[in-house]
């Protein structure tokens, strides 16, 4: 149990990495990014107090927020995230509540559930980072599509990234 | 009281999502302003290394694309050269020094990093305060303005790339001496827009727009875009002009960081005269 948190440094030094030297740098038509790094917030185990979760949060996205000079914006973006996890936990738990070994991960609890779990809180997280980007409610379209296609980038990646971890725990 | 006490531990969740939020647009807005101090960005010794690490392999990669530019320029550069001039009146040339006077001053420097995605973009230069950069100098490439040094640290100078919603720099057609400000939309990083040139003047699509000179940041005359297309604004006395980039801000390597020798000078005496209207 106790060898399971010394995973949790080891995923932030790789997800920030890749976010900064990679996945910054990829984008398609232009405009689209995708976030991978959220998906190591949203891979905190459900137990873990919600003051230590948000400022891990915080921390994370102040970490993305250096590399890429925009300070401030995915500190709160991933701030907001860390807000709304408990609330996105608490609606779609199973009707005789999570077990103690359950991880937020498809091996636990199904495609469905981690599907509808990352959907709404990728939608949370971007739609505060980009509105709080451009600041301003007078593109608001032309701003909900890039939070839309953004969204589902990050979406995808995600996915893709957790059935790799599936893989990696069923060889277990 | 107790019953303010009772309020904050009953919602003490949502507080500290709040004093986490109110912490996150402090630093936002500390680091929004133009000239505020921002230390935690991507010229700090920790970031800025790695990224100029990073840069260093995939360097090799547009090597190509930069040898050609880099020929290209020198090509340019070749032809201005007073060799490749024959004199008209070969009696009559007096080469005399002291007419000209050294203004601008070009530092070669190298892009460590760089966006185009954002609506506020900005580029990371490996020459810093140690090279005698210093915030508000203009940054230009080899096909037009880059931007403006907005933060210097000892060895890595942060710019605010002309793909900035607040960039906003001095242009002129190279036809006519008609004058306009060159900004950034936000949309697509190869096209910008061209303001205030009045509906009177005539354009052509192609025209080639340069920078004006009248600021103290870049030089005059350099090319930087050229007209895509202009519409006259209905009701109002000036075009709407769209023009396309020289640059191709996604592949930049090779910059130069222009310092204007007699900058405070000028600076000075426009504030002096500012102060004195006041």
């Amino acid at each position: 149990m106790i060898r399971s948190y010394f995973i949790y440094p080891i995923q932030f030094l790789v997800l920030v990495l890749l976010q900064v030297l990679i996945l910054n740098n990829i984008q398609f038509y232009g405009f689209i990014n995708p976030f991978l790094y959220l998906i190591f917030i949203l891979w905190m185990p459900f137990e873990t107090p919600k003051f230590l979760l948000m400022s891990i949060s915080f921390l994370t996205g102040l970490t993305i927020d250096m590399f890429s000079n925009t300070m401030g914006m995915h500190a709160s973006a991933s701030v907001f995230l860390a807000f709304c996890r408990p609330f996105v936990v608490k609606i779609f738990a199973p009707r005789d509540g999570y077990e103690v070994s359950h991880r937020p991960s498809i091996h636990d609890l199904g495609l469905g559930w981690f599907l509808k779990y990352a959907a709404i809180l990728v939608l949370c997280h971007h739609l505060f980072l980009f509105f709080v980007e451009v600041f301003r409610f007078t593109e608001f379209w032309n701003t909900l599509g890039r939070v839309l296609s953004s969204a589902f980038f990050t979406l995808i990646s995600i996915l893709i990234a957790e059935y790799f971890r599936v893989n990696v725990e069923s060889e277990r | 009281m107790r019953n303010l006490i009772l309020f904050i531990s009953k919602y003490s969740y949502f507080f500290l999502f709040l004093l986490f939020e109110v912490f996150a647009f402090y630093i936002l807005f500390l680091n929004n302003n133009f000239q505020g101090a921002s230390f935690l960005n991507s010229t700090n010794a920790i970031t800025g290394g790695l990224y100029s690490k990073y840069s260093e392999w995939t360097d090799y990669l547009n090597l190509k694309e930069v040898n050609q530019a880099l020929a290209e320029e020198n090509n340019r550069l070749q032809g201005r050269q007073l060799s490749s001039y024959t004199p008209l009146f070969e009696n009559e040339i007096v080469l005399n020094d002291s007419i000209l006077q050294l203004k601008y001053v070009f530092l070669n420097t190298k892009v460590v990093n760089n966006s185009t995605h954002r609506q506020n973009n900005y580029l990371t230069l490996n020459t810093g305060s140690l090279n005698g950069v210093k915030a508000g100098m203009g940054v230009i490439g080899p096909n037009g303005v880059i931007g403006v040094v907005k933060n210097v640290s000892e060895h890595y100078a942060a710019v605010l790339s002309l793909l900035h919603r607040s960039a906003k720099i001095s242009v002129k057609l190279q036809s006519s001496n008609y004058f306009g400000s060159l900004q950034w939309d936000g949309g697509n990083y190869r096209f910008g827009k061209v303001e205030d040139i009045p509906k009177h003047v005539q354009l052509n699509i192609g025209d080639t727009i340069v920078t004006s000179g009248y600021s103290a940041t870049f030089p005059e005359g350099i090319a930087t875009a050229v007209i895509e297309e202009f519409t006259p604004i209905q009701g109002d006395n000036f075009y709407d002009i769209k023009v396309k980039f020289l640059t191709d801000f996604k592949n930049l390597s090779q910059l130069y960081v222009v310092k204007n020798i007699y900058r405070t000078e000028q600076e000075a005496l426009e504030n002096l005269t500012e102060e004195a209207h006041d």
